[in-house]
């Protein structure tokens, strides 16, 4: 059987590259998206507590909104194609960001943004030097999760047409054909493995020494 | 609208079907990690090896996963459930071993002065406290479950995802808002009536 979807690969090569580079194109541009929207936001929302325990909860209940129905809500409104998967696959990929950044910046302590200011630093010093660095560790776990979440959402985006590897998915099991299944699902997993594992080496990294 | 109004008694038996097969995955996945995450809870090894292996399995794409389990178990009802057990695991064991784990010491301590042999101490005094943070789990594996059911109708599970498919096979976008819409406030009703559950039980622990 694994034989048979090497074959298979082999022998539909451009057609595999074209929807692995759509797959990779429709996550990343989601996924930079949303964190263009979510990252401002949830700086914007962490300095006043009303406004974020009203994000927070906006988000935990688009958190819960199933992927496969987020996308095929949006195609009654947008049609089919590339454009309305990427915008269903943006509105998945906020509430994680959104969250991660307010839990981040609110997790700075306050002794230490006080020492700062008692250094003589400015707000916008403070915000650069020591709320940002102190953050990042868990804005990217945000970006981890929604990385994963759109890669994985992107097989789904198949139904709606905006193609990636969840094309061949669809086809296989439609005609009940093993080796082109095997040719969307075996390489789609290692790409969602390979992004957890790529997120979370970035996460580690950008953690600043001193709390590592 | 009409045509969900026309057309309840359908969104219904797809309702019915969606909260069988995700409650059969919850309730295997819960059971399955409860004795895992017991175990885990006082083997360090264990619960690495654990949360290794299920954040593997949470990591794999549902479309995906669903698909790999089509050569083995072909499609289906069974296809579905192993999906969503799969995809719970890492939720439910993290949760049960964590919880048990941050029970304070000095209260195991007690029980075990009063004469409790370790099963007591787990029932009577570990998992009790535990629990809060057990729901806590067994709300997001909720959620989790309700949304990978919706694209298990694809391999013949059946529930709400059903109606979604058909909709989007026959172009008619009414039955795709019915499926859709039911099962976004199917997971959202869980979800708060689950946290619901967790406050009453913290604010009675800390009572």
């Amino acid at each position: 059987m694994f034989v048979d979807a090497w074959q298979y690969l082999l022998l539909h090569r451009a057609q595999f590259a074209t929807a692995f580079g759509v797959h990779v194109t429709i996550s990343a541009s989601a996924l930079l998206l949303a964190a263009a929207i979510a990252i401002p936001a949830g700086v914007f929302a962490a300095r006043k507590a009303g406004a974020a325990l009203a994000a927070i909860n906006i988000a935990n209940i688009g958190r819960t909104l199933p992927s496969l129905a987020v996308l095929a809500l949006v195609l009654p409104l947008l049609g089919t194609g590339f454009a309305p998967s990427l915008v269903a696959l943006t509105l998945l990929a906020l509430p994680p960001i959104l969250t991660h950044t307010i839990a981040g910046l609110q997790g700075v302590e306050a002794d230490v943004v006080d020492a700062a200011r008692g250094m003589g630093m400015t707000p916008s010093q403070v915000l650069r030097q020591i709320e940002t660095p102190l953050a990042i560790p868990v804005v990217f776990a945000g970006l981890r999760t929604a990385a994963v979440q759109v890669v994985s959402g992107a097989v789904l985006a198949a139904f709606i047409g905006g193609g990636g590897l969840g094309d061949f998915i669809t086809a296989g099991i439609a005609m009940m054909a093993m080796p082109q299944l095997l040719v969307g699902a075996i390489p789609v997993t290692l790409l969602s493995l390979s992004t957890d594992y790529l997120f979370g080496t970035l996460e580690r990294r950008l953690t600043p020494r001193g709390i590592r | 609208m009409t045509w969900f109004l026309r057309n309840w008694d359908q969104v219904a038996i797809a309702l019915w079907e969606h909260v069988t097969i995700s409650l059969t995955a919850l309730s295997i996945s819960f059971a399955i990690s409860l004795a895992v995450g017991i175990v885990a809870a006082r083997h360090q090894r264990v619960y690495a090896a654990a949360i290794a292996l299920a954040g593997f399995l949470y990591t794999i794409p549902t479309l995906a996963f669903l698909a790999l389990l089509i050569p083995v178990v072909g499609l289906g009802r069974t296809n579905a459930i192993i999906a969503m057990v799969a995809f719970s695991l890492l939720i439910l064991i993290r949760n049960v071993a964590t919880g048990i784990r941050n029970v304070p010491f000095e209260i195991v301590d007690a029980a075990r002065g009063m004469g409790m042999n370790a099963r007591q101490v787990l029932a009577r005094v570990e998992l009790p406290l535990a629990l809060p943070v057990i729901i806590a789990g067994l709300r997001v594996a909720a959620v989790t479950v309700i949304s990978v059911t919706v694209a298990a109708a694809y391999v013949n599970a059946g529930g709400l995802g059903t109606l979604i498919f058909n909709g989007i096979a026959t172009d008619h976008p009414p039955k795709i808002w019915a499926g859709a819409l039911t099962a976004c406030a199917l997971a959202v009703g869980v979800d708060l009536s689950l946290a619901a559950l967790e406050r009453t039980l913290r604010r009675r622990r800390t009572a």
